[in-house]
């Protein structure tokens, strides 16, 4: 039996396997299906300084093997995250990975301060989110405004402190240098990527948003690539996204560099995929003579 | 709370041109199922999307489902043949609530919005009401389910262009009977419900809607399915169609 275990920034997962933020809501309706207690950790939905509405209907688009969404942060606000949500989570034995976004520096650093006064394990920092006018994207993907915001918001950070990327960039290496030099403890990638679809009978956009963010099994060698080519920039874990939807998967975004891992938008499909993952992939450490899951990060050679 | 459950197919049929049912055996989700309730059923490989389709009708151990072939996902589904399996997730969000329908009830079906009324009639008549139903199709050829509706109660069939029963919207049926209701449930498009729900709301009894939007997840964990209601302070407000609804209570919509 392979150990399973993985220490990210010195917390202590009892996997790799996470949720990323915005599939899994704060867990009420998956934790119906299983012990959120087998999971290394749940990412929550994203959260902003008050409460957000979303953008109106249709969210979401099918694509060929993935989906768009322009859900638009809808979430309670921090506060009634930190009163309401923090409480139910603590019930299960897995770490907490709070999301937080802002629409200016100064909001980023009340999230980031305001979080870590609360009762969660990991911070991670949404610098990347396709679906809002103000901030989001706007400041992943400027390495300037990687460093501002990163830099400041380290400041009031008492947690360990997770960056996550855009992969609408040009070269993700120089956004995950820009991160880490401005203090970042951890990255994780790939957010969704920019897509688009139209109705061609009524010539009109199926988001409301006209664009959203591309996620599922369609965007997995993106990801993998770009996890890759963040290992290879800097020093620091990562958390690998986007697509995985198997044990397997799971295994080759470690090789590209990943620590730890989440599942997303597969758990649409399969509200069980997580734990699948996580039996499928302490089963290929058992087959390959892994003895601890630590042993597949940036195992890749060239 | 829904179940997953691998459900074998029992009866394929197709109903008209484009509307088929599939009667699956599927006893765990038979036995928390209510009226008004959807199931989300995964439509092969090569969609990473289940497809929201409303219970027509259980018996202890059997479901049915009506559903129209809109894109890949339905077509696929109306392929299925006896004996195939489906992987189910149900019953998922929130339905009618009986305890408001009164002794005279109606359900109100246009198009594909019919067959979760059946399950629905049926309950209010095992309730010990006298429950009716409107029906309106857009022509003869795309009538469906009348016989069943029939055995359980009144009927009244509306088509759009006249070639069967009465000539017009369910909404001007209901206009004309609405005085011997007690309560109004409904489905169908949109503007079909808001017209439903103003007539009601003049005559002073419960409306309640079953709305539909393009959906992920299915249990409210995406929050996707996006729909527009009512607010403290008159300011929209979003619930979702999946977990919220996709019954709602006509005066919390924002139409």
């Amino acid at each position: 039996m392979a150990d399973m275990r993985v220490n990210f920034c010195g917390v202590e997962l009892k996997n790799p396997i996470t949720t990323a933020s915005g599939t899994f809501g704060f867990g009420h309706e998956y934790g119906e299906f299983y012990d959120l207690g087998e999971l290394g950790g749940i990412g929550v939905k994203g959260l902003t300084p008050t409460e957000r509405l979303g953008n109106p209907a249709p969210r979401i688009a099918e694509t060929p093997m993935g989906i768009l969404n322009c859900v638009g942060l809808q979430n309670p606000g921090i506060d009634r995250f930190i009163a309401e949500q923090i409480p139910y989570l603590r019930q299960f034995d897995t770490k907490i990975i709070a999301n937080v976004s802002g629409s200016s520096v100064e909001e980023y650093a009340e999230m980031i301060e305001k979080i870590s006064d609360s009762d969660v394990d990991l911070i991670e920092m949404n610098i990347s989110c396709p679906n809002v006018k103000c901030g989001g994207m706007t400041f992943g993907t400027q390495p300037a405004m990687v460093e501002e915001v990163v830099s400041e918001a380290k400041k009031y950070a008492k947690k360990p402190l997770i960056v996550k990327l855009s992969p609408n960039v040009t070269d993700i290496a120089e956004i995950a240098r820009a991160a880490v030099g401005a203090g970042a403890d951890a990255l994780s990638l790939i957010n969704t990527l920019l897509g688009m679809r139209i109705d061609i009978e009524t010539r009109r956009p199926i988001l409301s948003n006209i664009m959203g963010g591309l996620s599922g099994p369609a965007v997995f060698p993106v990801a993998v690539r770009m996890v890759y080519q963040v290992h290879q920039a800097v020093d620091v874990p990562i958390i690998g996204m986007g697509g995985i939807r198997t044990g397997r998967d799971a295994a080759e975004m470690m090789m590209a560099g990943a620590s730890a891992v989440a599942v997303g938008t597969a758990c649409f499909a399969d509200p069980m995929t997580p734990v699948r993952c996580a039996k499928e992939l302490e089963e290929f450490c058992d087959s390959h003579g892994v003895h601890s899951v630590t042993e597949l990060t940036g195992a890749l050679q060239i | 709370m829904p179940v997953q459950e691998l459900c074998t197919v029992i009866k394929q049929e197709q109903l008209t041109d484009s509307i088929f049912s599939l009667t699956l055996s599927a006893p765990k989700i038979c036995e928390l199922a209510n009226a008004g309730q959807f199931v989300h059923i995964s439509c092969g490989e090569a969609r990473l999307l289940r497809r929201p389709i409303s219970i027509c009708d259980t018996t202890e151990d059997t479901l049915r489902v009506v559903f129209t072939v809109k894109g890949e996902g339905t077509a696929w589904l109306s392929e299925r043949k006896k004996d195939d399996e489906l992987d189910v997730l149900g019953p998922a969000g929130h339905g009618f609530d009986l305890s408001v329908l009164g002794d005279k009830p109606v359900f109100i079906g246009g198009g594909i919005g019919v067959p979760p009324m059946l399950k629905s009639m049926k309950a209010a008549k095992a309730q010990g009401a006298q429950p009716t139903a409107i029906l309106g199709f857009r022509n003869k050829d795309a009538v469906i389910l009348e016989d069943e509706f029939r055995s359980v109660g009144t009927v009244y069939t509306a088509t759009d262009d006249g070639s069967y029963g009465i000539h017009g919207f369910v909404s001007a049926v209901l206009e004309e009977h609405i005085g011997e209701f007690t309560s109004v449930c409904c489905c169908g498009p949109k503007g079909m419900l808001k017209a439903l729900a103003s007539i009601a709301e003049n005559a002073g009894i419960p409306c309640q809607v079953s709305m539909e939007e393009r959906m992920g997840c299915g249990i409210g964990a995406c929050l996707v399915c996006a729909c527009s209601l009512k607010g403290e302070n008159g300011e929209t407000r979003y619930g979702h169609v999946c977990k919220d609804g996709p019954v709602f209570d006509s005066k919390e919509v924002e139409w």
